[in-house]
């Protein structure tokens, strides 16, 4: 008999920090991402960046940071113009938390190739 | 008015025992759980705690009038019942600022509880919370870069951080160890650890750990494209090796070095600590014989203590017990000192067992880490519990995946990561926590093996050392 193992390969990839290791979002799930953003009085931030150079510290902002924000409906349409500007650039969405002046949110929503 | 010299032995209470005192901003205040000796009344105990622990000794000595001690000297000034103990109570005691030297954890504990621990009258005595006073903690290093600073070196954000302690703990190479990093860093963790007791053994020198560790984390780091650190122990048997270590990791361009604090000692942690805000180095702090000191409930020093000593003399992560792990730990107490650790103002709760106000003002705040017999089946309980500033390690539950440590390391990620989006979207974590990790598992065979191999794993033992409540 054919010896079979049961053990699997495990392939590195190549991954974007949070959320990297799930599959990509649907529209309602990034939804529930940025209503959790503007919940916890996060400001919404919008950068993009070449893949090239995706870790580098600094990506390009998107105008401006959306401070104090609440229309959910006004942050899909700046991603989406982001992404329609930059098809081949990562686009990622960041909740800015000006109190630990950290980013309490990031993660990557459109991947550019 | 001058006081005239009467030799002799004086109640303690007579001088130490001053309940109409009102503690000042500046006093440091402390909360001792004391057990007398049967037949010595309360207040005697009380003062002779205050007394031994700063100004006082057991007979009148001359010298004392050369100052005024009334300045100088421990007060205790309220007594109050342990809840459901009729054997022990609490005893409030408020040290004068100028009894400690600035910027010295080191002299604060040496005072606090040196000799006092060893008094005859008392049977047992624990130092269950300190109020450090603005005045102390400003003359203070704290965490050398603090959880801000950490995340952006690190380029992590909204979720906890990942790691896991290289295991086994002793005995491997330092080639064979490297790869053992490498394959837990390639498969999704941000750190990996040293175990507290590597430091540098015939197996294993520490350089030639350190050049592999080194190449393990820039190979894990270019393949994934994301930031990766590895604790290195810089924890040795003299100060001046401890600092040779930390340079050489400085030289090898790593994020972060780690130390045993209390092995080690205070005044070198806060040395090394100094040495890392400096050089701009991560600090990971191990903890190794809290549990000597802290797991009685009636003798020793409750972590709360120790981990505000930690915050003050310098450490970017600690360990705080994972409350659903092997080790020992309640949930309400842990909340308490994670507390201690993160924030910059803590309220006196008595359900988490902080006994006074604690204002941290502008010192960084410290990562909890919860390490210790967890694995995926305990993520949605570990999110809820340590939220996002805090390190998640998994060494048995990453090495020990049928697919080896990467495929371990990717369940974790998966698994973290579901439940951090599950949080956010609003979803009760722990109480869907299954359907969560299943769901995620459809998407990941490593998660499917993972909550397989665990689903049997539970550390249910009633904790040793609990609140006291009635």
């Amino acid at each position: 008999m054919p010896f079979k193992s049961t053990v699997g390969d495990y392939q590195t990839v190549a991954t974007l920090e949070t959320f990297g290791f799930l599959p990509p979002m649907t529209q309602d799930e990034i939804y529930d991402q940025i209503a959790y953003i503007i919940a916890q009085g996060w400001s919404p931030l919008v950068e993009h960046v070449h893949p090239s150079r995706s870790m580098a510290t600094y990506w390009s902002f998107w105008k401006l940071p959306f401070f104090g924000e609440k229309d959910l409906g006004v942050i899909v349409n700046e991603l989406e113009s982001c992404h329609r500007a930059y098809p081949d650039h990562h686009v990622r969405l960041v909740g800015y938390d000006a109190y630990t002046q950290s980013q309490g949110a990031c993660f990557v929503v459109f991947e550019g190739r | 008015m001058s006081k005239k010299y009467d030799a002799g032995v004086k109640e303690y209470r007579d001088t130490y025992w001053t309940p109409d005192y009102v503690p000042l901003d500046t006093d440091l205040l402390a909360c001792f759980k004391c057990t007398g000796q049967e037949g010595v009344p309360k207040e005697e105990v009380a003062a002779a705690v205050a007394a031994e622990s700063s100004t006082g000794t057991w007979s009148t000595v001359w010298s004392e009038l050369l100052t005024d001690l009334d300045f100088y000297k421990g007060r205790c000034y309220r007594i109050e019942d342990v809840p459901g103990d009729k054997e022990s109570f609490y005893a409030f005691i408020a040290y004068p600022l100028d009894l400690f030297e600035e910027g010295s954890v080191t002299n604060v504990l040496t005072s606090l509880v040196g000799n006092v621990f060893g008094f005859k009258a008392l049977r047992h005595l624990r130092l269950e919370d300190i109020r450090f006073p603005m005045a102390f903690i400003k003359t203070c290093p704290g965490p050398p870069n603090g959880i801000c600073v950490e995340r952006d070196r690190m380029n992590k954000y909204g979720r906890p951080l990942l790691g896991c302690t290289i295991k086994p703990k002793l005995g491997l190479s330092g080639k064979n160890y490297g790869r053992v990093v490498y394959e837990c860093l390639r498969g999704g963790l941000d750190f990996t650890k040293d175990d507290e007791n590597i430091n540098s053994q015939p197996f294993q020198r520490w350089q030639n750990r350190f050049e592999f560790v080194a190449e393990a984390v820039q190979l894990a780091q270019e393949e994934t494209g994301e930031k990766k650190g590895h604790y290195l122990n810089c924890t040795a048997a003299t100060p001046e090796e401890m600092y040779e270590r930390a340079e050489f990791a400085k030289e090898l361009g790593q994020p972060i070095i780690m130390h045993d604090y209390i092995t080690g000692g205070f005044t070198a942690n806060t040395g090394l600590s100094k040495w890392c805000r400096k050089n701009g180095m991560l600090l990971h702090i191990h903890r190794a014989m809290h549990a000597v000191i802290d797991r009685h409930p009636k003798h020793g020093i409750h972590f709360r203590v120790l981990a505000k000593c930690l915050r003050l003399s310098g450490g970017d992560q600690l360990h705080t017990g994972t409350v659903v792990g092997k080790l020992e730990g309640d949930r309400q107490t842990t909340l308490g000192f994670i507390d201690q650790l993160r924030e910059s103002f803590i309220p006196e709760d008595r359900t988490r067992g902080n006994f006074f106000d604690q204002d941290w003002g502008s010192m960084p705040g410290v990562f909890a880490v919860a390490s210790g017999g967890i694995h995926v089946w305990h993520m949605p309980a570990l999110v809820a519990i340590f939220g996002d500033d805090s390190v998640l390690q998994f060494g048995g539950g990453t090495h020990g995946h049928p697919w080896g440590s990467a495929a371990g390391a990717a369940a974790n990620r998966v698994a973290l990561e579901a439940c951090v989006k599950a949080r956010n979207a609003g979803r009760e974590i722990e109480k869907e926590g299954r359907d969560i990790l299943l769901e995620a598992a459809k998407h990941s065979p490593e998660l499917a093996i993972a909550l397989e191999t665990w689903k049997e794993i539970k550390f249910e033992f009633d904790t040793v050392d609990k609140l006291d409540v009635g």
